[in-house]
C-alpha cells in the first residue's frame, strides 16, 4: 500500500478519448478505490459493490490491496486496507492506471492513496476520521481539509461517523457497533452516485447479519441514508450522478471469482475428470496460502488437504500421495519453491505425476510477500540439480488459473511427471466475473493405473508419450522398487551403467520435449498474423498488454498480442509465428527472463520491458512502449 | 498396522528381492533385514500392501532388498513420502527404514511431525551413532569427543537420544532392541506392527567399519545379561547373569539397578506410563543397564482414521457436487 503509493508515477489516462466522463455525466468505464483502516470493513463493502455492478450489468475487475501487517494501529499508514474496482461498459482487462473516485476514511487512507486519484477525480472524505491524533499518524504537518491542497480534486466531505451513528440511532446499539456501520453508508452513497438500486445488498446484509438483526437494521439504516444523502449533494450542485453503460457479455451464468479460488476448484475439477483422489499439501505461505484454505473447505468432495511442517514436507506428502495413486499438489510461492526442489527432482527422476503451483511474489528471498512479480521463470525452468526438465505453465487471470489446472493435471498424468504451474499474488487476490463451466462438459484425463502383472518392467515406456506405466502400491504382482538413484531404462534396477545414465537423460528430456506437440497451438491473441509489432506476454500482464493493444490497435497501429500459456516446452510453432513481426517486445515483471529462454531455445531476437516495482504494469506504460518500438521500426 | 489376516502362507525368503545384498560384510543391516523378512513371515503380510520406504545412508538401501513396494527417495524425508502415501490410500502397511543421520539431523523435522501425527505405520532407526555413507563424519547421536574425519579433535556437541526425542514428539509406541538379538527384535517388531499408530523402533546396530564395538558395553556377549534389561509390560524389571538385579526407585524418585536382596522390590513395567518410559530411556551403562523392548505403548487414534471421518462428517452434513460448489453464493446469468 504505502509502497505502492510512493513507486507510483503520476497518474496518466489509460483511457481512449470516448471514456473521459463526458458532460451529461457519463464514462465508458470508471474506477473506484475504497481505503481506510483494517477495521473499516472497506473490503466487505467493495466485494458487495462489485457484485452490485455485476448484476448491473458491468464487466469489471477487482483488486484488494491488504496491508501487510496484521494489526496495524489504528490510523497508522501501513494499517492502512483498500479495495479497487474497475467496472464498465466494455471487456474490462486491468484494475486500472489511475481512480475515478477514492473514498478515504482517514488522513493515512487519504495520503496512500491521493497519488492513484486522477486530477480532477472525486475524492469522499470522512472527516469524523480526521482527527489531531489521526492526521499526525499519517505525517500531517496541517490539515489536507483546510490548507487547500485537495484543490484539484472535486471534494465530497462529510462527516460519515456523525451520519451513521444517527441512522443508527432507533436499533440501540453501542457508539462502537453503531459506528462500524459508517462502510455501508459509503457505500450507500456510491450507490447513489453510480445510480444503483441498493435492494439486493440489503437483502443480503439481513442474510448476513442474520443472527444479529439490529446490526443488520444498523447496517441497511447507514446504507439507505448514505444514498439519500446523495440527493442532497446533487441538490446542492456539487457532483452529480455518474452513468456507466452495461456490457454486453457471452451468455451464460457467471460469478464472481479469485485466482486463487478458481486454482482451487480447478484442482478438486482436475481430480474428478481424473477420477483419482485430491490431495493437496501446503505449508502456509502469502499469497499462496488461499488455496489451501479454499481446499480445506470442500472436503465434502472427498478432498483431502494436508498442513505439512514444511515446504520439503508439503512436497514430499504430494509426491507420496501421487505415487500411492492419487493426484499428488503443492502449492508455495517462490521462496517455498526454492526448498521443495529436491523433492520435485525425485519426482522427475522416479517419473511420477505432481502439481507444484507457485504463487509467485517479489523475490529475492522474502522480498516483498505481498506484491506480485513474476520472477521465479528461471527458477522453475532451470531450479533443479542435475538435467531435470520439467513442464511450466502460466494462469493468465483469475478464471484462467482453473484451465491451468485442469490442463497442468493432464499433463502431469498423461507423461508421468512434475508440473510446475505458476500464478501470483496479483492473479490470486484479483476477481473477475467468471463463465461458470459445467465440468460435464469437460474432457475427462483418462489415465488408468496399470493392473496387469504380466511383464511388467517398471519404466517400459509407452511408445508415444514415453510415459512409463502408473502401478501403484495395493496392485498385486507390480511389486517395484524406484528412488532417486539412476535406474535401468527398461527394469528399474539401480543402474551405474554410463551408457544408461545417457539413454535416461534423453529420454527424459525427449518425453518432456514431446509435450510441445500435444498443446495448443500458440495463436495471435489479438491482432493481425503478421505486422510491425507483436507484444508477447505471459502470466498477469495479460490484462495490461492486452488493453494497451487495443487502444493502440484503434490508434492505428500494426501491433498484435500473443499469450504464452506454456512456458516450458514452447508450443512447436512459437519461434514461427513470432518470426512474422518486424519487432517482438516482451514486458516482464522481472529483468527479462522470458528473453533469456527465447534466446535459448532460437525465437527470433527481442526487446525487453521490466517493472519491478511489485505492482502490475499500467496501460499507459506499454502504450508508450508499444509506440517507442512501432517507431523504432518505422525509423528503420 | 496388522489389518491383514495372518497365514499369506510366505516364508522369510519370499520377501526377498532378486537384488544382491550390498553392504559392508559384517554389517548390522544384515541381521535387520532377516529380522524384518522373518517378522513379515510371522504376521502374514501380503507383498502388495506392503510399502518400504526409506531415506538416504547405509539403511536407506533397505527397500530394494525387499520384493514388497519399495521407495527410495531423499534425504531425511522418507516421513514425508510416506504420509502422502497413507493419505492417498490408508490401508497400505508402510515400514518406513531410517538411521541416526537421516532421522535425527536432516530429516528431525519430518521424524518429530511424523510421531505427533500418529499415522499408522512402523519407522525403523537404525542407529549406528555415525555416518556410514559418506565414511565416517559423526552423527548427532555420537557421543561427546567422538573422533571422525570432520571432528578431528573430537565432537563438541551433546548427543541426542532418539528416545527422548520419540517420547517428547508424542510417540505413542517407543521400543529399542539390538541388531545381533535376533529373537527379542522380532518379537519387537512385531509388537510395532501390531500396534495402530506411529511405532518407532530405535536399533542399535553395530557399523563395522566406521564405529566397531561402540555399543559392547551392552551388547557384547559378556555385557548383555549385566548391562541389559529387556522390559515388557506389567512384569518385573530383572536382569543379570543370575537374575538376581533389578530396577527400582530410589528414595530420590530416581529409578536405579539394585540388588534383589537388598529390600526394595522391582519396579513392575507399566508400558502406558511415559513418565517411567522417559526414566528407563535415561539409564545408561556403566551406571545403569541399557533398557530394551517396549519402553512405551498407549494407541490413540491415527492420523488416517481422522482424516477420514472429518471428510465422512463433511459428507454426511451437506454432499455438494463440484457443479454445485462452483454455483456457490451470488451468481447472474447473462442472456
Amino acid at each position: 500500500m504505502t509502497d505502492m503509493a510512493k513507486s507510483q508515477p503520476a497518474p496518466r489516462s489509460d483511457r481512449g478519448p470516448s471514456s473521459k466522463a463526458t458532460n451529461d455525466g457519463s464514462m465508458e468505464t470508471a474506477i473506484v478505490r475504497i481505503a481506510g483502516d483494517s477495521g473499516d470493513g472497506v473490503q466487505l463493502v467493495g466485494g458487495r459493490f462489485s457484485i452490485n455492478s455485476a448484476l448491473a450489468g458491468n464487466d469489471l475487475v477487482t483488486f484488494p490491496d491488504f496491508p501487510a501487517d496484521i494489526r496495524a494501529p489504528t490510523g497508522s499508514i501501513y494499517g492502512v486496507s483498500a479495495y479497487q474496482l474497475h467496472f464498465g461498459g466494455r471487456n474490462i482487462k486491468t484494475i486500472g492506471d489511475h481512480v475515478d473516485v477514492l473514498v478515504a476514511f482517514n488522513p493515512a487512507a487519504l495520503k496512500t492513496n491521493l497519488p492513484l486519484l486522477a486530477k480532477g477525480g472525486i475524492l469522499i472524505l470522512d472527516s469524523s476520521g480526521f482527527s489531531a491524533t489521526n492526521l499526525r499518524k499519517a505525517g500531517y504537518e496541517t490539515s489536507p481539509l483546510e490548507d487547500n491542497s485537495l484543490d484539484g480534486y472535486q471534494l465530497v466531505q462529510l462527516d460519515i461517523g456523525k451520519m451513521t451513528m444517527l441512522a443508527a440511532t432507533p436499533f440501540n446499539l453501542t457508539k462502537k457497533h453503531a459506528l462500524r456501520c459508517k462502510n455501508f453508508f459509503a457505500l450507500g452513497l456510491l450507490f447513489w452516485l453510480f445510480d444503483r438500486d441498493p435492494s439486493k445488498t440489503a437483502a443480503w446484509i439481513k442474510e448476513k447479519f442474520a443472527g444479529r438483526p439490529e446490526i443488520a437494521d444498523a447496517n441497511v439504516a447507514a446504507m439507505n441514508a448514505g444514498h439519500s444523502h446523495g440527493e442532497t449533494i446533487e441538490l446542492s450542485g456539487d457532483i452529480s450522478k455518474i452513468h456507466v453503460p452495461t456490457y454486453q457479455m457471452e451468455p451464460g451464468l457467471y460469478r464472481a471469482i479469485t485466482g486463487a479460488d478458481a486454482m482451487a476448484y480447478g484442482l478438486a475439477t482436475a481430480a474428478e475428470l481424473s477420477n483419482r483422489q485430491l490431495v493437496m499439501a501446503s505449508y502456509p505461505i502469502t499469497p499462496s496460502t488461499n488455496i489451501l484454505h479454499k481446499l480445506a473447505n470442500m472436503k465434502e468432495l472427498g478432498v483431502m488437504t494436508f498442513q505439512a511442517e514444511d515446504e520439503i514436507a508439503a512436497a514430499g506428502a504430494a509426491l507420496g500421495a501421487s505415487y500411492a495413486g492419487a493426484l499428488g499438489v503443492t502449492a508455495s510461492s517462490g521462496p517455498g519453491v526454492a526448498l521443495k526442489m529436491e523433492m520435485i527432482g525425485l519426482a522427475v527422476a522416479t517419473e511420477l505425476p505432481l502439481i507444484i503451483i507457485n504463487s509467485q511474489r517479489a523475490g529475492p528471498s522474502t522480498g516483498l510477500p505481498t506484491k506480485t512479480e513474476q520472477s521465479d521463470l528461471y527458477q522453475s525452468v532451470f531450479g533443479r540439480n542435475g538435467d531435470a526438465p520439467l513442464p511450466v505453465l502460466a494462469a493468465r487471470s483469475p478464471g484462467d488459473s482453473f484451465y491451468c489446472a485442469i490442463e497442468a493435471a493432464r499433463i502431469a498424468q498423461k507423461y508421468m511427471t512434475p508440473v510446475i504451474l505458476l500464478t501470483d499474488g496479483f492473479i490470486n487476490n484479483t476477481s473477475e466475473p467468471w463463465s461458470i463451466p459445467d465440468i460435464d462438459d469437460l474432457p475427462r484425463i483418462e489415465v488408468p493405473n496399470r493392473t496387469d502383472p504380466s511383464d511388467y518392467k517398471p519404466y517400459e515406456r509407452d511408445e508415444k508419450t514415453l510415459a512409463r506405466a502408473w502401478a501403484i502400491p495395493g496392485t498385486p504382482g507390480l511389486e517395484h522398487r524406484i528412488g532417486g538413484l539412476e535406474r535401468d531404462a527398461l527394469t528399474g534396477a539401480v543402474s551405474y551403467s554410463p551408457e544408461n545414465h545417457q539413454k535416461m537423460s534423453e529420454l527424459r528430456a525427449q518425453k518432456v520435449a514431446n509435450i510441445g506437440f500435444d498443446i495448443e497451438e500458440l495463436t495471435v491473441d489479438q491482432g493481425d498474423e503478421s505486422g510491425d509489432l507483436v507484444v508477447v506476454g505471459w502470466g498477469s500482464t495479460y490484462g495490461p498488454i492486452s488493453r494497451s493493444v487495443t487502444t493502440m490497435r484503434a490508434k492505428g497501429y500494426a501491433v498484435s498480442h500473443v499469450h504464452l500459456r506454456h512456458i516450458f516446452p514452447f508450443p512447436t510453432n512459437q519461434c514461427e509465428l513470432l518470426s512474422r513481426f518486424k519487432r517482438i517486445l516482451v514486458p516482464e515483471m522481472n529483468m527479462g527472463q522470458l528473453i533469456t529462454l527465447m534466446k535459448a531455445m532460437d525465437c527470433p531476437a527481442a526487446s525487453g520491458l521490466t517493472k519491478l516495482e511489485g505492482q502490475p504494469f499500467m496501460v499507459s506504460e506499454l502504450e508508450v512502449a508499444i509506440s517507442d518500438a512501432i517507431k523504432e521500426v518505422k525509423n528503420g | 498396522m496388522g489389518d491383514q489376516l495372518h497365514g499369506a502362507g510366505l516364508k522369510p525368503a519370499d520377501y526377498a528381492s532378486s537384488q544382491e545384498v550390498r553392504w559392508c560384510p559384517g554389517c548390522g543391516d544384515y541381521a535387520i533385514l532377516k529380522a524384518v523378512r522373518k517378522t513379515m513371515a510371522d504376521v502374514g503380510a501380503s507383498l502388495e500392501n506392503t510399502l518400504v520406504i526409506s531415506g538416504i545412508g547405509c539403511a536407506a538401501r533397505f527397500p530394494y532388498y525387499m520384493a514388497t513396494y519399495g521407495f527410495h527417495t531423499i534425504h531425511g524425508r522418507a516421513p514425508t513420502i510416506a504420509s502422502g502415501a497413507m493419505l492417498a490410500n490408508p490401508d497400505l502397511d508402510v515400514w518406513i527404514i531410517t538411521g541416526d543421520g537421516d532421522a535425527l539431523a536432516i530429516g528431525g523435522n519430518h521424524f518429530i511431525h511424523l510421531l505427533r501425527r500418529n499415522f499408522n505405520c512402523q519407522i525403523l532407526l537404525f542407529n549406528n551413532e555415525i555416518y556410514g555413507l559418506t565414511k565416517g563424519q559423526y552423527s548427532p547421536t555420537s557421543r561427546e569427543n567422538t573422533r571422525s574425519p570432520s571432528t578431528p579433535m573430537g565432537s563438541v556437541d551433546t548427543p541426542l537420544s532418539a528416545s527422548h526425542v520419540a517420547l517428547g514428539a508424542g510417540g505413542r509406541f517407543v521400543a529399542r532392541a539390538v541388531d545381533t538379538q535376533q529373537k527379542q527384535l522380532v518379537d519387537i517388531l512385531t509388537k510395532a506392527y501390531q500396534h495402530k499408530g506411529t511405532s518407532f523402533v530405535e536399533i542399535f546396530q553395530n557399523c563395522i567399519v566406521y564405529n566397531d564395538g561402540v555399543f559392547d558395553p551392552f551388547t557384547d556377549k559378556k555385557n548383555v545379561a549385566d548391562h541389559q534389561i529387556y522390559v515388557e509390560h506389567q512384569k518385573p524389571m530383572i536382569f543379570g547373569a543370575d537374575s538376581d538385579k533389578g530396577i527400582i526407585v530410589d528414595a530420590g524418585f530416581n529409578l536405579k539397578p539394585a540388588k534383589l536382596d537388598a529390600g526394595a522390590p522391582p519396579l513392575i513395567h507399566d508400558e502406558t506410563n511415559r513418565s517411567l518410559a522417559f526414566m528407563l530411556a535415561e539409564q545408561t551403562p556403566p551406571d545403569g543397564p541399557m533398557v530394551m523392548g517396549v519402553l512405551y505403548q498407549h494407541p490413540n487414534d491415527t492420523y488416517q482414521t481422522r482424516v477420514k471421518q472429518q471428510i465422512k462428517t463433511a459428507q454426511s452434513n451437506n454432499k455438494r457436487s463440484i457443479n454445485g460448489f462452483l454455483r456457490d453464493g451470488t451468481t447472474w446469468t447473462v442472456k
